[in-house]
């Protein structure tokens, strides 16, 4: 069967190229989003956007995505600095997420980086951008240690180190917890670093925790983690994973009878949560900087443009990339370039009392957010405060 | 919680061999492993979940036009990927690769055409829970299991007894020798890739409906499982496809039940491993020379 002749060969090659080739250009014109024609001119500023634009997680990479263009589209008719996006998909992936880094830098020769979405990737391509002394800002990066890999390495990204106590000291004294089963996704580095963070709180707040129930991202069956959670009968579930698998779980739950508060991480700053999950979703509690219910004409203003330009509300994602793409031009105005790199950097590294729709921002000396967060819960199908 | 968790390893598993049913009946008839079954399944999916939302018909409608799709889809594959290598009688592996070209073609197709989104079929479709005793099984989860199981006997039933089965059986056996007792044989591996595609496309909806979860990757995962199955059950053995499914998904479930979650894919393929140590051929597989 092997054996077969030179020119059948060449023929079995030239199909093959041919079937790659095919494949090529569909997967090319999927993310062939980031090709800009616009002139180049002194005061324009180019950012690359390295995003989960594709895949499980591409809510996300849409919110930010949308997030950044309406902001760009504003700072653009002030005509102060001109910024140019150029977007990059990387699926969710850290190889992915490093070959988008280097092409931005190479390149695309940009001046900085927002991104990439998750905490995963930004370990991977964070000391890549710092090494070649490139800014990269994550706007959704929570995991713990983020910026710690690299000096130019920022977040605007309220730390889950700071989220998850918050939320789990509320929920706590709140629906007075005493024992709960946790969940998370092991493969998924920001999923694990927030299962850490959880286990540290609720061993501070002294609630017993009866079972560890690890998924992976992508998963779609919870049937046996739930049914033995349910058979334990906590008093609330910890949940950290990405939106997609969150709401799968509590759409399981939820059939299983488990009618518990469930406390999530970032992942559950989605309105995709309760798009999918629906009346599921009632009861899920998570901390956000992010709340559109906050009595704030910048907040209102902003919610208002988001709905005119996409018919739809923007969440934390679209919320915290508004306020990067605001905060970088910020620092390009004080460096007075849009090119020169080290110069931006110790301008970002520099501000504080910036006030943006996530409310009052400053860079601490590790280049993290400070930043405060609310409480919220899922009532009716919207993300409301805790009190 | 036993039972219970009984009951979601049955639908896990049959989830499973409705999968490798599909890669069993092509590894069977061309010694092929079809690596583009995965995105027929997620195809099929998305097709159940179109008819239903978009056209608004009747979820076992919306299953057998994934079913006729699916079935196109195959047609489609075996003309454009198996056929021309077979006339040519190249490498076995030349037909798997020209299957992933296919599967990472479908995929990122559906990439384009239903975005990245995972979406759900609507509530009122996914069908109601029953409370039997302490048990909770929902209306789909039955659905599933008469689904696989049926179709298994009818599948086995089908190759013994009719006359286009012997014909496919004996395609299997040797292509050479059938065309010359007068089968038709590119006819039967077109129809056996049609029907593999087709019960892949109806594994799709059904797994759509039970989980909840329809988005271009799905196939990927799903895949491998199919994969790992066939390999358990016996290449190109439709009983040990069957089986071998509920055998993994019970494994799965019961060490996430009685373990720890973060070993539920190293006991499950544990398994694997030790049932081919002791039977190579696979749960069900006859010895034989091999392709």
């Amino acid at each position: 069967m092997i054996s077969f002749t030179q020119g059948r060969f060449v023929k079995m090659r030239w199909m093959a190229a041919v079937l790659l080739v095919l494949s090529m250009v569909v997967m090319a014109g999927c993310g062939g989003n980031s090709a800009s024609t616009n002139k180049q001119s002194a005061n324009t500023a180019k950012i690359g956007v390295p995003a989960y634009l594709s895949g499980a997680g591409a809510a996300y990479g849409e919110a930010i995505r949308q997030g950044l263009e309406l902001a760009q589209s504003e700072i653009n008719a002030k005509g102060k600095i001109k910024i140019e996006l150029i977007f990059e998909d990387t699926k969710g992936q850290k190889n992915e997420a490093i070959n988008a880094v280097n092409k931005l830098i190479n390149k695309d020769n940009v001046v900085a980086i927002i991104g990439p979405t998750l905490s995963g990737e930004m370990f991977a391509a964070g000391p890549i951008a710092s090494q070649a002394g490139v800014v990269i800002m994550g706007t959704s990066t929570t995991a713990e240690g983020i910026t710690e890999v690299g000096d130019y390495v920022f977040r605007n990204a309220l730390p889950e180190s700071l989220a998850i106590p918050n939320t789990v000291k509320k929920a706590t004294a709140k629906y007075n917890l005493k024992k709960v089963a946790v969940m998370y996704s092991n493969n998924n580095d920001w999923a694990v670093s927030g299962y850490k963070t959880f286990m540290q709180s609720l061993k501070q707040n002294g609630v017993e925790v009866l079972t560890v129930e690890t998924f992976a991202d992508k998963d779609t069956d919870f049937s046996a983690q739930l049914t033995k959670i349910a058979s334990l009968n906590p008093d609330a579930v910890m949940v950290s994973s990405l939106y997609q698998e969150a709401s799968l779980i509590l759409k399981k739950a939820r059939e299983l009878g488990i009618k518990v508060p469930f406390v999530g991480n970032n992942g559950f700053n989605s309105p995709q949560l309760m798009k999918i999950a629906g009346a599921a979703a009632e009861g899920a509690i998570v901390s956000s900087p992010w709340y559109p219910g906050k009595d704030d004409a910048k907040v209102q203003a902003f919610i208002k443009a988001y709905q005119a330009k996409y018919n739809k509300a923007p969440d934390q994602f679209a919320a915290q990339s508004y306020d990067a793409l605001y905060i970088m031009v910020n620092a390009l105005e004080k460096a007075g370039s849009t090119t020169d790199r080290k110069k931006l950097r110790d301008n970002l590294a520099q501000i504080k009392g910036f006030q943006g729709v996530t409310g009052k921002f400053a860079f601490d000396e590790k280049r993290n957010p400070a930043m405060e967060a609310t409480v919220l819960i899922v009532k009716n199908g919207q993300f409301t405060e805790l009190k | 919680m036993f039972w219970q968790q009984v009951v979601n390893g049955l639908t896990l598993g049959s989830t499973y061999a409705l999968i490798a049913l599909g890669y069993t009946l092509i590894f069977g008839v061309l010694g092929i492993v079809n690596m583009a079954h995965g995105e027929v399944f997620m195809f099929g999916a998305f097709v159940g979940l179109l008819l239903v939302t978009t056209f608004q018909l009747n979820i076992f409608v919306a299953i057998l036009g994934a079913m006729i799709v699916g079935c196109l889809l195959g047609v489609i594959l075996e003309q454009a990927a198996l056929r021309p290598l077979r006339r040519r009688s190249v490498s076995h592996l030349a037909p798997l690769i020209s299957t992933i070209g296919v599967s990472i073609f479908l995929e990122s197709l559906a990439l384009r055409i239903f975005g990245p989104q995972a979406q759900a079929f609507p509530a009122s479709v996914a069908g109601q829970l029953l409370s039997i005793g302490p048990l909770k099984i929902s209306s789909v989860q039955i659905l599933i299991l008469a689904v696989s199981f049926g179709l298994m006997l009818i599948l086995r039933f089908w190759l013994q007894k009719t006359r286009i089965g012997k014909s496919l059986r004996a395609t299997a056996e040797n292509i050479e020798t059938a065309n010359l007792l007068g089968v038709n044989t590119n006819k039967i591996i077109v129809m056996t890739v049609a029907l593999a595609s087709g019960l892949g496309a109806v594994a799709g909806v059904l797994v759509g409906l039970a989980f909840n979860a329809v988005e271009p990757t799905m196939g990927v995962t799903m895949g491998f499982k199919g994969l790992a199955v066939l390999i358990m059950g016996g290449l190109g053995n439709v009983t040990g496809a069957m089986f071998g499914g509920i055998i993994l998904g019970i494994a799965e479930v019961f060490s996430v039940a009685y373990g720890s979650s973060s070993y539920r894919d190293a006991v499950a393929f544990g398994i694997i491993i030790i049932i081919l140590l002791w039977r190579p051929q696979g749960l069900f597989g006859a010895q034989k020379g091999g392709h």
